[in-house]
């Protein structure tokens, strides 16, 4: 007994290119809507860890752009504003807030960093209140500073990497020409603070001529408190900005959403590409075939089953091409991602184009639907075929 | 070996095709009375309607008028039309079909090919018929091949194979050697005489070789639409 499928399959062998073509263009399809989903996934997912790993749901710094804060932080850069640390025990006192932790960054040109010298980002702080915000730190040698004066400094693994040190070694921050003894080096988070160099905030404040000032409050927000209040009250007070960062992830899904219009509307041309695609090679393969339908339905085919037959034909084509293309875009994720954040102007660390079994599933599922609905006209035009017209014509 | 039960039964049987408002009469009030186990031949040159009388009496075509029965069943009669639905339906119970140019598959080895109306309908009480036929049209040693790797006489038993592959009661085979020489013709001539020898099977054939046509029963003409009888065994 031979099947259908087994008919519709030798068919579609018949012309390997023209097959091979329109599978080539479903693949492609399929690759840009499953990288398309998985980047619309991958990104939020990345940036939600690196909003997650900051610790704390709001920042206070002086006042200034909100956007270029929020950016400081997540990126790092210059031109930083300060404000009194004495604001520390304003915050404390607030019944909303669990912990708060003082940061005082600083951007020094560093000459040797890259080929042509990079901003390398210090970061002063107190050990305890930051470590409690951020329980995912943990060293891979030493630990935190002996004092909160000390001249010691905690490197962040890429940034001991960088400068191949261990604890022990000296470190210079250019510049100021001071050194600092290393004392600790972080295993490897995945986030910013990789390629940080942490110092006591005491020792910060007095090598960058900051006495009593900071950057930068962390504010973690105590469990079920409505964070908006606590927000409210706290802009309040005077020459300082509360950034929350829920609001700082959904301003950056906002700029990002621009691009994934873009990217959508591309994979929409392309699965329309693909659909003409198919449509064509099957109308084309019914057209050479003319005589043999008709020979089929002289041999008891009924208009249904030739229009199951090609139905088929385009099922085959559209789950080959639907899982090499997923195969694609899985094997290629990194790529993509890489390309993506060159493209882009700020993009969270991690993996940007996340493809999981749900979106495999979805893609296919859309694919074959696309397939399904291009087969129709060519099977329905098959169907009609009439065993007398099919004999008399000379196509084929 | 013709019975006495009717096969086909045909009654004024017409079709007509229009040119614009030009009537052309293909088929012109054709009666004709085809017995169970005839063997009959169709000859005439062309344009006289042979085929479109083959149509007809195969129910690939809807008559304009007159009445058609098979086995007694009325299948066309008062200008009643049929659905490509029917007509299949009643194709597949009933009829096999071999053509000049045998329309084989060339995806499909001869066994598949053979087997290939069996995908779409099986008639109840038939069983391995594929084997027993490329055995008996000697055909087996080839039932890997592709069409494209056998001969034009091959090419055409395996076509009959797959006509007969349900059992059907009546062959209708339309220039079945057109494509052929002439002792390629012979041979297939000789395969449908065993066929209806053997097995009682219903052959009618449209041919333009009056010689070939000696091989049946019974030798009609179709001139200008009408059919007249001019030889019998």
């Amino acid at each position: 007994m031979i099947t259908k499928f087994q008919v519709a399959y030798k068919n579609l062998l018949r012309k390997r290119i023209r097959s091979l073509l329109t599978l080539i263009g479903i693949a492609l399809s399929a690759w840009v809507l499953v990288s398309l989903l998985g980047f619309n996934h991958g990104y939020e997912t990345a940036l939600n860890k690196d909003i997650d790993n900051m610790g704390f749901q709001l920042m206070m710094m002086a006042k200034g752009c909100p956007y270029e804060a929020a950016t400081m932080m997540l990126k790092g850069g210059t031109g930083l504003k300060y404000m009194k640390e004495s604001v520390v025990n304003d915050v404390a006192k607030e019944p909303e807030v669990e912990k708060t932790t003082p940061i005082l960054m600083a951007a020094v040109f560093d000459p040797n960093k890259g080929e042509s010298g990079g901003v390398a980002g210090y970061f002063g702080i107190e050990p305890k209140s930051f470590s409690q915000m951020k329980t995912f730190l943990k060293f891979k040698q030493g630990g935190w500073f002996t004092d909160e004066n000390a001249y010691e400094a905690v490197m962040g693994y890429e940034a001991a990497e960088l400068e191949q040190r261990e604890v022990g070694d000296k470190t210079l921050i250019p510049e100021k020409n001071i050194e600092f003894k290393v004392v600790g080096i972080l295993e490897r988070t995945g986030t910013q603070d990789d390629g940080t160099i942490f110092i006591p905030l005491r020792t910060a404040q007095k090598v960058f001529g900051r006495p009593d000032e900071i950057t930068t409050l962390g504010i973690k927000v105590k469990k079920g408190v409505d964070s908006t209040r606590l927000e409210n009250k706290l802009s309040k007070l005077p020459d300082v900005q509360i950034v929350s960062l829920a609001e700082v992830k959904q301003t950056i899904m906002k700029l990002i959403s621009t691009a994934k219009v873009m990217v959508l509307s591309i994979a929409i041309i392309a699965i329309l590409i693909a659909m003409v695609g198919v449509i064509n090679t099957i109308l084309m393969s019914v057209h050479e075939r003319f005589q043999e339908i008709g020979i089929l339905k002289t041999i008891g085919a009924m208009p249904w089953d030739i229009f199951k037959l090609i139905w088929i034909e385009t099922l085959i084509l559209c789950t080959i091409g639907g899982v090499l293309g997923v195969g694609l875009a899985l094997i290629l994720s990194r790529v993509t991602g890489m390309v993506i954040r060159y493209v882009l102007p700020y993009a969270p660390i991690g993996g940007l184009v996340l493809i999981d079994l749900k979106l495999v599933l979805i893609t296919i599922a859309v694919v074959l639907c696309i397939g399904l609905l291009s087969g129709l006209y060519p099977a329905w035009k098959a169907g009609r075929i009439r065993p007398l017209e099919a004999i008399r014509s000379n196509i084929g | 070996m013709s019975g006495n039960v009717i096969s086909i039964e045909a009654i004024n049987l017409t079709k007509v095709y229009f040119r614009g408002s030009e009537e052309i009469p293909a088929v012109n009030d054709v009666s004709l009375q085809i017995n169970k186990g005839d063997f009959i031949s169709i000859i005439g040159p062309s344009g006289s309607g042979k085929t479109t009388l083959v149509n007809l009496l195969g129910c690939l075509d809807n008559p304009t008028s007159g009445e058609l029965s098979l086995a007694g069943r009325s299948i066309f009669n008062k200008g009643k039309r049929l659905s490509e639905r029917d007509l299949t339906k009643i194709r597949r119970e009933t009829f096999g079909y071999i053509f000049q140019n045998f329309y084989l598959i060339p995806t499909l080895t001869v066994m598949e090919n053979v087997m290939l109306p069996l995908t779409f309908y099986r008639k109840p009480g038939t069983e391995n018929e594929a084997v027993k036929l490329l055995q008996l049209l000697g055909m087996e040693h080839r039932k890997k091949h592709l069409p494209g790797q056998i001969s034009g006489g091959e090419m055409q038993r395996v076509a009959i194979a797959r006509a007969m592959v349900n059992m059907p009661e009546i062959l209708l085979a339309d220039e079945p050697t057109g494509n052929l020489d002439t002792k390629r013709s012979v041979e297939i001539l000789k395969v449908l005489q065993e066929l209806n020898r053997n097995i009682g099977l219903t052959v009618i054939m449209v041919t333009h070789n009056q010689e070939l046509a000696q091989y049946a029963h019974r030798m009609f003409e179709m001139r200008d639409g009408q059919i007249y009888q001019i030889g019998n065994k």
